[in-house]
């Protein structure tokens, strides 16, 4: 057992912290919620120049081979600052994807990789349909088979990072196929429209049309119709990514409100000296470090070979820190009163990421749902 | 970053899970499993194997007989045994006086009670809340006046938790009454046969007596009986209940709960249909595991702390809060898993079987007077809003 850091898993913490403190101060990045594009692709140049989009991918495919616990320490600081571009979605996440799926097709894996690791090149994963929720099997994008390849039509919602992105991984299914196939999709590919629009939390998403979109056989990714398991494994390492964000976000958040605690008077003392304050702030402490717990519990089970096992263990971190995100949140609001419902603090900007990281890739009730599933079929 | 034990945890799990398949008396594993009352001897019979095995001194160092493991290994140790259904190590002499006596005691003392309170031969209990003193215990007023060689101890303790067993009790008792109470305290041991000790039972609300009033009635206490200095015995008090702060989180104690609960889930019919089916019930059973899990966690990264000689982080004062809350919440839950079988109170016959017949189902049997008694864990020890008291001055600087 070991909780430690290793050298270079510190060094990565501090030049991100660096980055954090020197280009992305609140100024900063209200100047980059306000730009057309919503983040910022000098921001993004230097996040790679530290190393960020080469993490995930392994050496062999041109990457860095970082391990989960380096995503946690970069996903972290991530939430520590309310990064706005787009790391989840255009990198963690279809680093995990491609990996998953292209599995030993080492030439398909290279390729994709290639780009991903040099920042160059944004890929957003297309999964999230109307209707769907956050059931992960729930596809129904028809992948219609024609000549070599196959017709995709249908529509995407919600896609994180799919305003920006170049490439789309789509999940779609073959008429007469139970479980889905993927698919490699240029985002300027003829018959794509996408809807790009900003989330609660200035991060930016999309919602992608598929009108009669065709693609060659070369377009799947991974084996046709067998695709889940690599959809529930990169869905389990961002929800693990989530978690370690927001416990990033929490700790700040944490810290800011009791600063305000001290700083703010009424009926001539400072609002700390209240009781009923004082033990909200300690509620909102034990709700971060049973999350920082669960970060790492989500960390280290995200590549059990066990997928249940791995279900299992990130659906409880998912539970607990969804639950974390609303209480610690909400309380933070509530404890600073009225300039905290305002825009021009960022207490509210922590507050609705925490709140949006709550609602991704399912939220406290679905996670919950999926962990007593696993207690169902262990019974 | 790894939260699996290393091969040689590994090893050590292995060795502590067949010492005690070997050496639990079945009958007592059978009891604490059951959640039947203890008695003395059900207590001793395991102290007493694992004092010849040489592991009851758990968290002491070797200078004084102790086990010498370092704090993952008192965690793997804690888990294992009270899996198989091992009785607490009672921690009045093991894990509260002890530490104090190594730490601040005399070299009589230290060769007098150790020994005794590693074989079991003397049982301790707790001399410090009384009825005007409770979470303000500072305030206490249990006097002892120096006269010659002695102290005349005069007042009530009160809670002292199987008080009615023990052969000694250190008490905190008030030696002066100048300046900040806080600065009038003594800590004194006391033998419990001395004339003019009275022990009385308080039946608690399970109808249970596992707490006590001891009163003290110009009790002779030698002077040789103080620890440390006179007027010194707060700064030795504050550090026992510091010392106690990993134990009392009980996560070996809930995870056993937590199995038996998910056993008894998959027994407890409703319309023929078991339990965990009923996705209310499935989802509390799942909320608190999941909270498990994460104190759990949150007591390994402290014990590391404390490996590494780092500070404890703020994570340690959580535990007790936290670790209340779900002992108590586990107990609610195995209450509602009884369903109608909640409702009777059930004594245990003279052939130990219920005086109730259609309690058959030992989970259930005692499933309402735990629920009951477990509402003192988040009063004991701090109670939970001193613990927030303390995080708000410690850690959070309001």
């Amino acid at each position: 057992m070991n909780f430690s850091l290793t050298e270079e898993q510190t060094a990565l913490k501090d030049s991100i912290g660096k980055f954090l403190e020197r280009d992305y101060t609140f100024d900063d990045r209200w100047k980059v919620i306000r730009s057309p594009e919503g983040w910022s692709r000098e921001h993004w140049n230097q996040l790679a120049e530290i190393g960020l989009m080469a993490l995930p991918v392994a050496e062999a495919d041109g990457g860095l081979g970082g391990g989960v616990v380096d995503t946690m320490v970069v996903m972290e600081q991530i939430g520590k600052g309310l990064v706005l571009e787009p790391y989840l979605g255009c990198v963690v996440l279809p680093a995990a994807l491609i990996k998953a799926a292209a599995g030993t097709e080492e030439a398909q894996r290279t390729s994709l990789s290639e780009g991903l690791a040099s920042g160059e090149t944004l890929y957003a994963f297309a999964h999230t349909e109307p209707g769907q929720r956050y059931e992960r099997a729930s596809v129904a994008l028809a992948a219609t088979p024609q000549g070599d390849g196959y017709v995709l039509s249908g529509k995407k919602i919600s896609v994180l990072g799919g305003d920006c992105a170049d490439v789309l991984i789509v999940s779609a299914k073959v008429p007469g196929d139970t479980e889905a196939s993927l698919f490699v999709v240029p985002a300027t590919a003829a018959g794509v429209t996408r809807h790009a629009y900003p989330m609660q939390d200035a991060q930016r998403g999309a919602d992608i049309q598929f009108s009669n979109v065709t693609v060659g056989a070369d377009a799947l990714l991974g084996a046709r119709g067998k695709a889940q398991a690599a959809i529930d494994y990169a869905l389990d390492v961002a929800c693990a990514a989530l978690c370690a964000e927001a416990v990033g976000a929490m700790t700040e958040l944490q810290k800011i409100t009791i600063e305000y605690l001290k700083t703010r008077k009424q009926f001539g003392r400072a609002l700390g000296t209240n009781q009923a304050l004082q033990h909200r702030a300690v509620d909102m402490l034990m709700h971060v470090e049973m999350s920082r717990s669960m970060a790492l519990e989500a960390a280290v089970s995200v590549d059990n070979p066990d997928a249940a096992a791995r279900a299992k263990a990130i659906s409880g971190a998912k539970t607990l820190v969804s639950q974390a995100c609303r209480f610690v949140g909400q309380n933070a609001v509530q404890l600073h009163g009225g300039i905290g419902v305002t825009h021009e603090l960022n207490t509210s900007h922590y507050f609705k990421r925490l709140t949006m990281i709550s609602v991704t890739f399912g939220d406290g009730d679905w996670h919950l749902a999926r962990y007593g599933d696993a207690l169902l079929h262990a019974a | 970053m790894d939260l699996r034990y290393s091969p040689e945890q590994q090893i050590f799990e292995k060795e502590v899970r067949e010492f005690t398949r070997e050496n639990l008396d079945p009958n007592v594993a059978r009891k604490v499993l059951e959640g039947c009352r203890l008695e003395r001897e059900d207590f001793l019979s395991w102290h007493r194997a694992l004092h010849k095995k040489g592991w009851v001194g758990v968290g002491w160092p070797k200078e004084f007989g102790g086990t010498g493991w370092d704090a993952t290994q008192q965690h793997i140790f804690d888990e294992v045994t009270a899996d198989a259904g091992a009785p607490q190590l009672i921690p009045f002499g093991l894990r509260m006086v002890a530490p104090v006596i190594m730490n601040f005691g005399n070299k009589a003392q230290q060769d007098y009670h150790l020994p005794k309170i590693l074989s079991g031969e003397n049982w301790w209990c707790q001399g410090y809340s009384e009825p005007g003193s409770g979470s303000d215990l500072a305030s206490l007023k249990c006097k002892a006046e120096r006269v010659g060689d002695h102290y005349i101890v005069n007042g009530q303790k009160t809670w002292t938790t199987l008080g009615q067993h023990a052969d000694w009790i250190f008490c905190l008792v008030r030696t002066s009454s100048d300046g900040r109470q806080q600065e009038g305290i003594s800590f004194l041991l006391i033998d419990m046969k001395t004339p003019g000790i009275t022990v009385r039972p308080i039946i608690m609300l399970d109808q249970e007596h596992e707490v006590n009033e001891v009163w003290f009635d110009d009790v002779k206490v030698p002077v040789e009986n103080r620890v440390g200095e006179e007027n010194k015995g707060w700064t030795y008090a504050k550090f026992l209940l510091s010392h106690e702060r990993t134990g009392i989180a009980g996560v070996g104690r809930c995870k056993r709960i937590v199995k038996r609960l998910q056993n008894v889930a998959k027994k407890a019919l409703a319309n023929g249909k078991p339990l965990i089916e009923d996705v209310r019930f499935r989802d509390r059973l799942a909320q608190v595991e999941i909270d498990l899990r994460a104190l759990e966690i949150t007591l390994l990264r402290v014990l590391d702390a404390e490996r590494e000689k780092r500070q404890p982080g703020p994570e340690a004062s959580l535990l007790k809060i936290k670790g209340s809350e779900i002992q108590q919440v586990l107990t609610e839950l195995t209450m509602m898993a009884a369903g109608p079988a909640a409702l009777p109170y059930v004594r245990e016959g003279d052939n130990g079987a219920p005086d109730v017949e259609w309690l058959s189902d030992e989970a259930f049997r005692y499933a309402t007077g735990h629920y009951f008694n477990f509402r003192k864990t988040s009063i004991y020890g701090g109670s939970n809003e001193i613990q927030r008291n303390i995080i708000t001055q410690l850690v959070l600087g309001l």
